[in-house]
C-alpha cells in the first residue's frame, strides 16, 4: 500500500490508479477491488461496474471536464483528478466545478505530478486528497498545506472572500 | 495609495517564508531544477545569460519614498547599485545572487513589497495610467479597480497554472494611457446610460509574436460583477486555453480560434453560475480601498503661479523641460512632472542607487512623497506645486533626470535586449544608445516632436515595439544579429499595430534607417502633423523607398525569417 494524504494526515491508502494502455479499450480492463478507473472506462461498462456494488473510483484526465461525470456522481467514494504536469492548471477548474457546480462531496484526490507547492492551492479548490508524487518525501510535503494563513478569495475551502470578512 | 493591514503584511512575509523554504530544498536537492522554475517564476526570478535576474513587483506602477530608498538600499547592498523599470511598470535588479534572493524578499517585505507574480504563467502585475488620480481628463481614479484586482488575483487559487501569462490592465481616462487593447484583458472604467460605473471589457489583446488588438467582449460590466466576471473568463481560458504549444497559449489565440462572439457567449455562460455569488464586490470594500486613495492635503492655489510663468519665459532649457514634461494637473496649480530616464548614454529605463535615493527625496519635498513608474519607462511625480517645478527642474537635472525628451524620438521603450535577457535575439540597448547618439540636438528633436520609437531584443515584444511609430525588433539569422523595423504603430485609443517595411537591417545601419524615416516625414509635414499623421496620410511606399535606397539588401541583409512572423 502507498501513502496519501488524506485530510490533513498521511494515511496508508489501497486505491489503485488503473490506466489504459496506448490503444487499449475499455473492455481490457479486468475488474478488482479500489480501483480508479478511467473515465473512458467508467462511460463504457458502467452497469457492469455498477453491478459489482463495491465502492467506486474514477478518475479524470486533465484534459476531461467534470460535466463528463457531473450525473453519476452520486456513485463515486473517490473521484480523482490527474495533473499530467505540475504546470498543466486545469485540474484546478475541475475541482471547483465538482465541488461548487455539481456539489461533490465524497473524496476528491489529486494524483500524478503533486509536489509540496501545490497543496496549498488544490486545497483551496476542493482537493482533500493528494498523491503526493512516489519520490517526494510526502511528511514534508504536507506542510505545503498551510503555506499561507489567510487568503484574498473567496474558493471552496473559504467560500467567503476576505473582503466579506476583513469588515467585521 | 494603498497600505497593508496586518493581514496583507503576514500574507506577504508567509510568502517570504515559503520561498525560502522552496529555495532552501532546491539548494539540499529535494527540489529539481525543472521543478523549482515555476516556483521561483511566479516570485519573479529568473536565470538569464549572466546569472539570476529578480524583478520586483511596482503594483500599477505606485511607489512610496519610503520604498524607493529600500529599492536604492537593496540594489547597493545586493546589486551593481542600479535598478531597471520595465514596460509593466515593475523594477528588475539584474546582478542579484540566487542565495540571496530570499534576503532580497525578507527586505522587500519591510517595505510592503514583494516579487509575486511577476513572471509565470500566472495573473501578472496589475498596470494603469502613471497619471491616475491627477489626470483632467479620467472618469475616477483607476488605482482603487487595480488594488482590488492585486488583492483577487494573488495567490488566486485556481489561475496558479494557466496556459501562459496573463496580463490586466486599466484605463479610466479619455486617451488610454495603459496600453489596455495590447493586454489579455483590458478594463475601460466607463459609465452607462444610467450613469451606474463599470467596465468595458476587451480580451485578447496582446503584442508578442502574434500581436492582436484586444476586443470588446463586454460593453458594460457593473462594478459589483467586476471579479465574479473575471473568474468566469479566465476559468474559460484556464480550461480550454492551448496548452499544447506555448507560442499558441495565450488567450488571444483561443479568442480567435472560438471568435470573439462565441468567446464571450461561454464567459457568460460560466459566469452566470457565479454572478452575484460571495465573491460578488462590495461597495463597503471598494470604499475601504479608496479611501486610501484618497486625494492628498492640496494647498488652493491659482490656477496659474506667476514666478512659474516668468521662469518659463525667461529660461530656454526649462521651458523645454516644461513643454515635455510637465502634464496638467486636475487640482489648480498644480502638475505632474515625467522624470526621463533616457538621457543619453544610459540605458532606458536604468535608474541608479543615487538617482533613486534623489527621486524619493524629490516625492518627499514636493510629492505628498509619492511616485509612479510609466509603462514607458520613467518616472512621475504626480503632484508638484507649479511654484516648485523650477527647484524640481534644477535638482532633477543635476541627477540627469531633466533631459527634455518626454514623447520625443529619444524617449524610447528599450527592453534590456541580448546584454542580459536570455532569450534576446539581438542586443537592444546598444540600438538605443546609437540612435540617441544621431539625435543628440534637442532643438531638432523639439521640431520633430511626438515621435515613439520602441525597440525589443525578441518576439516576446517586451519594449512594445509593434505599437511605436517606429519600431525596431531583433532577428537572429544564422547567429548574427539584425533587426526588422516597423512604421505606423500607435498606442492610446487608436492603437494600431506597425507594418514591417521589409527585409531587417545590420544594426550599424539602425540609425541612419531612423533618420531616412524621419526626413519623409519632415519633407512631407503639415504644420500640424505627428509623424504618425503624415504616415497615416502617405502610407508605408515613400518610408519604406527611402529607408532601403542605396542599400544593397543582397550583401546586407536578408529577408526576415519565419520566426518573426509566425
Ligand atoms: S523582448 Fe525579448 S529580449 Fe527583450 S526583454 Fe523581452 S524577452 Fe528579453
Amino acid at each position: 500500500m502507498s501513502k496519501i494524504i488524506k485530510n490533513g494526515q498521511i494515511v496508508e491508502d489501497a486505491w489503485q490508479v488503473v490506466k489504459l494502455a496506448e490503444g487499449e479499450t475499455a473492455d481490457a480492463v479486468t475488474f478488482g477491488a479500489n480501483q480508479l478507473l478511467p473515465l473512458a472506462v467508467w462511460q463504457a461498462r458502467k452497469d457492469e461496474i455498477l453491478a459489482l456494488g463495491a465502492p467506486i473510483g474514477v478518475w479524470l484526465d486533465s484534459a476531461e471536464g467534470p460535466e463528463a461525470i457531473a450525473g453519476d456522481l452520486a456513485h463515486f467514494a473517490v473521484v480523482a483528478v490527474n495533473f499530467p504536469k505540475f504546470a498543466d492548471g486545469r485540474g484546478y477548474s475541475t475541482a471547483r466545478l465538482l465541488r461548487e457546480r455539481y456539489g461533490y462531496t465524497g473524496e476528491l484526490r489529486a494524483i500524478g505530478d503533486v509536489l509540496h507547492d501545490q497543496l496549498f492551492f488544490m486545497k483551496r479548490c476542493g482537493f482533500d486528497a493528494y498523491a503526493v508524487r512516489a519520490d517526494k518525501d510526502i511528511a514534508a510535503a504536507l506542510a505545503g498545506l498551510n503555506d499561507f494563513s489567510e487568503t484574498y478569495q473567496a474558493a471552496v475551502d473559504q467560500p467567503q472572500p476576505l473582503f466579506r470578512r476583513r469588515a467585521a | 495609495m494603498y497600505r497593508y493591514d496586518s493581514i496583507d503584511q503576514q500574507l506577504i512575509n508567509e510568502r517570504v517564508a515559503q520561498y525560502r523554504g522552496q529555495i532552501a530544498r532546491n539548494l539540499a536537492g529535494t527540489l529539481s531544477d525543472d521543478e523549482l522554475r515555476p516556483l521561483r517564476l511566479q516570485n519573479g526570478l529568473y536565470i538569464q545569460r549572466h546569472g539570476p535576474m529578480l524583478r520586483i513587483a511596482i503594483p500599477y506602477g505606485l511607489l512610496a519614498a519610503d520604498q524607493l530608498r529600500k529599492l536604492a538600499d537593496i540594489s547597493r547592498r545586493y546589486d551593481k547599485s542600479v535598478g531597471h523599470f520595465t514596460t509593466r511598470q515593475n523594477m528588475q535588479l539584474n546582478w542579484p545572487k540566487f542565495e540571496e534572493t530570499p534576503e532580497i524578499l525578507g527586505e522587500l517585505a519591510t517595505v510592503e513589497m514583494h516579487a509575486i507574480q511577476t513572471s509565470g504563467n500566472c495573473i501578472r502585475n496589475i498596470t494603469t495610467d502613471p497619471f491616475a488620480g491627477v489626470a483632467p481628463d479620467e472618469l475616477t481614479d483607476p488605482r482603487p479597480w487595480c488594488e482590488v484586482l492585486r488583492q483577487w488575483s494573488t495567490f488566486h487559487p485556481e489561475f496558479a497554472f494557466l496556459p501562459r501569462k496573463f496580463k490586466i490592465a486599466v484605463n479610466a481616462a479619455a486617451e488610454d494611457r495603459a496600453v489596455i487593447r495590447a493586454h489579455d484583458v483590458g478594463l475601460e472604467i466607463v459609465t452607462n446610460e444610467s450613469g451606474e460605473i463599470g467596465v468595458r471589457v476587451f480580451a485578447g489583446g496582446g503584442m508578442g509574436r502574434t500581436p492582436v488588438i484586444g476586443k470588446v467582449v463586454r460593453e458594460f460590466l457593473p462594478r459589483q460583477h467586476l471579479l465574479t466576471y473575471l473568474d468566469a473568463l479566465l476559468r474559460v481560458y484556464n480550461r480550454y486555453g492551448r496548452r499544447d504549444n506555448m507560442y499558441k497559449a495565450r488567450i488571444k489565440i483561443l479568442v480567435n480560434a472560438l471568435g470573439v462572439e462565441e468567446f464571450a457567449r461561454q464567459v457568460e455562460e460560466e459566469w452566470a453560475f457565479i454572478k452575484d455569488g460571495p465573491a460578488t464586490l462590495t461597495d463597503g470594500e471598494f470604499n475601504r480601498i479608496a479611501a486610501h486613495f484618497a486625494p492628498p492635503a492640496y494647498e488652493s492655489l491659482p490656477a496659474n503661479d506667476t514666478a512659474f510663468d516668468e521662469a518659463v519665459a525667461g529660461n530656454k532649457a526649462f521651458a523645454a523641460w516644461v513643454k515635455r514634461s510637465v502634464r496638467p494637473h486636475k487640482v489648480p496649480g498644480y502638475a505632474a512632472v515625467t522624470l526621463s530616464l533616457k538621457a543619453a548614454g544610459v540605458a532606458p529605463g536604468d535608474i541608479s542607487d543615487v538617482q533613486m535615493d534623489a527621486v524619493a527625496d524629490l516625492a518627499d519635498r514636493f510629492s505628498f512623497g509619492e511616485l509612479r513608474v510609466t509603462h514607458e519607462q520613467n518616472v512621475v511625480l504626480a503632484d508638484v506645486r507649479q511654484r516648485d517645478l523650477l527647484e524640481v527642474w534644477t535638482l532633477a537635472r543635476a541627477q540627469g533626470l531633466a533631459t527634455a525628451n518626454i514623447g520625443l524620438l529619444t524617449d524610447m521603450i528599450c527592453c534590456p535586449g541580448g546584454d542580459l535577457c536570455a532569450l534576446a535575439n539581438a542586443r537592444s540597448v546598444p540600438i538605443a544608445q546609437a540612435i540617441h547618439q544621431k539625435f543628440d540636438d534637442l532643438d531638432y528633436l523639439h521640431d520633430l516632436g511626438d515621435i515613439s520609437l520602441n525597440i525589443s531584443g525578441c518576439m516576446n515584444s517586451c519594449g512594445h515595439h509593434h505599437v511605436a511609430n517606429i519600431g525596431v525588433l531583433g532577428v537572429d539569422k544564422n547567429n548574427e544579429e539584425w533587426y526588422q523595423v516597423t512604421v505606423g504603430g500607435q498606442q492610446g485609443n487608436a492603437t494600431t499595430l506597425g507594418k514591417v517595411i521589409g527585409p531587417s537591417f545590420s544594426a550599424e545601419e539602425v540609425p541612419d534607417v531612423v533618420e531616412a524615416l524621419v526626413n519623409v516625414y519632415v519633407e512631407n509635414r503639415t504644420d500640424s502633423e505627428r509623424f504618425i499623421d503624415t504616415f497615416q496620410r502617405l502610407g508605408i511606399e515613400p518610408f519604406k523607398e527611402r529607408a532601403y535606397q542605396g542599400r544593397d539588401r543582397k550583401k546586407t541583409a536578408k529577408q526576415a525569417t519565419g520566426e518573426a512572423n509566425v
